[in-house]
């Protein structure tokens, strides 16, 4: 999920992270590791 | 170690290199002379391996006019009419060669959705460098890519003009983070010369042309004539994405290399930046870049498919040497760091 920066986002601990970033990538789907921060965990994975 | 932030007392301009056969010595002969001065026939170019050594380095050559030139040599032989005309040879020369081996690539979407595939089982460059890779390998592959990335952003500027609407909005709002969001610490070329300082290597730009191999060179060679041609822009978007859209996973593998080597902070920030950074930009490239473009400019939709292809191709095959070298334990590069 894309959303306009700079952003601020609290985490589920209370602590809080900041990107100023133009455009700041969400994950949504709770795999990044760079968490809250998409990282590209999100793809499809396959066997080639 | 090296100076971490080049100072004004080093030169904007890089060194000539040395040359790789009869074409790039004639261009290095040519540029030491005045402008106007002999340079290389066009015919002498047909001939030439498209991938080779001497004609990667001759287009190498003339393609650096345009971004921070050579020390000591006259900067009009930019836009010397002779020179372009050799050029204009040995560009003909590197597109049909990539257009034969990428022929039958598949369609815009189709090959975006390939690269947003992760393999489970991937053995490129970057994979092995995370499992295996050595700080001696973490400094060559450092070096080669440097000849793009301490002119991080640069090749794909020039596309600027010759977009407009939503496509240029989302291209530069992209390039914008390239350069560091505004702030010259932040700019990705200063990062990774702060990469190379290190793993101690010279961050001076240009030192390391004469130690990068053919592969490399074609890389870079490819950006600057898809950037510099306004009728491959298209190529140069396709290029772009395909940078982006790879670049975030592959980042992510280096980063841990740096890590387990214990190659330094800035060594490890360099790609922990890019993971995040090209999250972003590959969904901004897609949705924007490339869709806008595709809805301003259907017709370039081929255009778009070969630059991925050609990119992809090009990619692999450095690779490839890379691998092959370290593999049986020997140097990628043509000269000792
Ligand atoms: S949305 Fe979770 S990693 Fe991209
Ligand atoms: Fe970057
Ligand atoms: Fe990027």
């Amino acid at each position: 999920m894309l959303v306009e920066g700079p952003v601020e986002v609290v985490l589920e601990d209370g602590s809080t992270v900041r990107s100023d970033r133009f455009t700041v990538a969400l994950c949504t789907c709770r795999r990044s590791r760079t968490y809250p921060w998409c990282d590209t965990s999100h793809r499809r994975r396959s066997r080639r | 170690m090296p100076d971490r932030i080049p100072g004004p007392e080093t030169s904007p301009e890089g060194e000539l290199p040395g040359a790789r056969g009869e074409l790039s010595q004639g261009v290095l002969d040519a540029l030491r002379g005045p402008t106007g001065g002999p340079a290389p026939q066009p015919r002498e170019a047909r001939d030439a391996d498209p991938f080779g050594d001497d004609l990667q380095l001759a287009l190498y050559l003339c393609y650096e006019l345009h971004y921070r030139g050579f020390r000591g040599i006259d900067a009009a032989w930019e836009w010397d009419p002779g020179l372009l005309g050799l050029r204009a040879a040995l560009e003909r020369r590197f597109l049909e060669a990539l257009r034969e081996r990428t022929a039958g690539h598949l369609d815009v979407h189709d090959a975006l959705d390939e690269l947003l595939v992760e393999p489970v089982d991937g053995t490129g460059v970057s994979y092995f460098l995370k499992d295996e890779g050595q700080l001696w390998q973490l400094r060559e592959y450092a070096a080669q890519r440097s000849l793009y990335h301490l002119k991080e952003a640069d090749p794909h500027a020039w596309v600027i003009p010759r977009l407009r609407g939503r496509a240029k909005a989302a291209f530069v709002a992209v390039e914008f983070d390239e350069f560091g969001g505004g702030r010259a610490e932040r700019v990705h070329a200063r990062l990774f010369a702060d990469l190379m300082a290190d793993l101690g290597l010279d961050t001076t730009y240009g030192r390391y042309v004469d130690a990068a191999s053919a592969e490399m060179l074609a890389v870079v060679n490819l950006m600057s004539l898809l950037g510099l041609h306004r009728a491959h822009r298209g190529a140069l978007v396709g290029h772009f994405a395909t940078v982006e859209v790879t670049s975030s996973p592959g980042s992510r593998r280096l980063a841990e290399a740096m890590r387990r080597t214990g190659a330094g902070p800035a060594a490890e920030h360099f790609y922990a930046e890019h993971v995040t950074a090209d999250a972003v930009h590959e969904q901004i490239v897609r949705r924007d870049v490339i869709g806008g473009l595709l809805a301003d400019e259907p017709s370039l939709a081929p255009d778009i498919a070969f630059g991925i292809a050609a990119t992809t191709w090009l990619e692999d095959r450095l690779g490839d040497r890379l691998l092959a070298a370290w593999r049986s334990g020997s140097t990628s590069l043509r000269a000792q760091l």
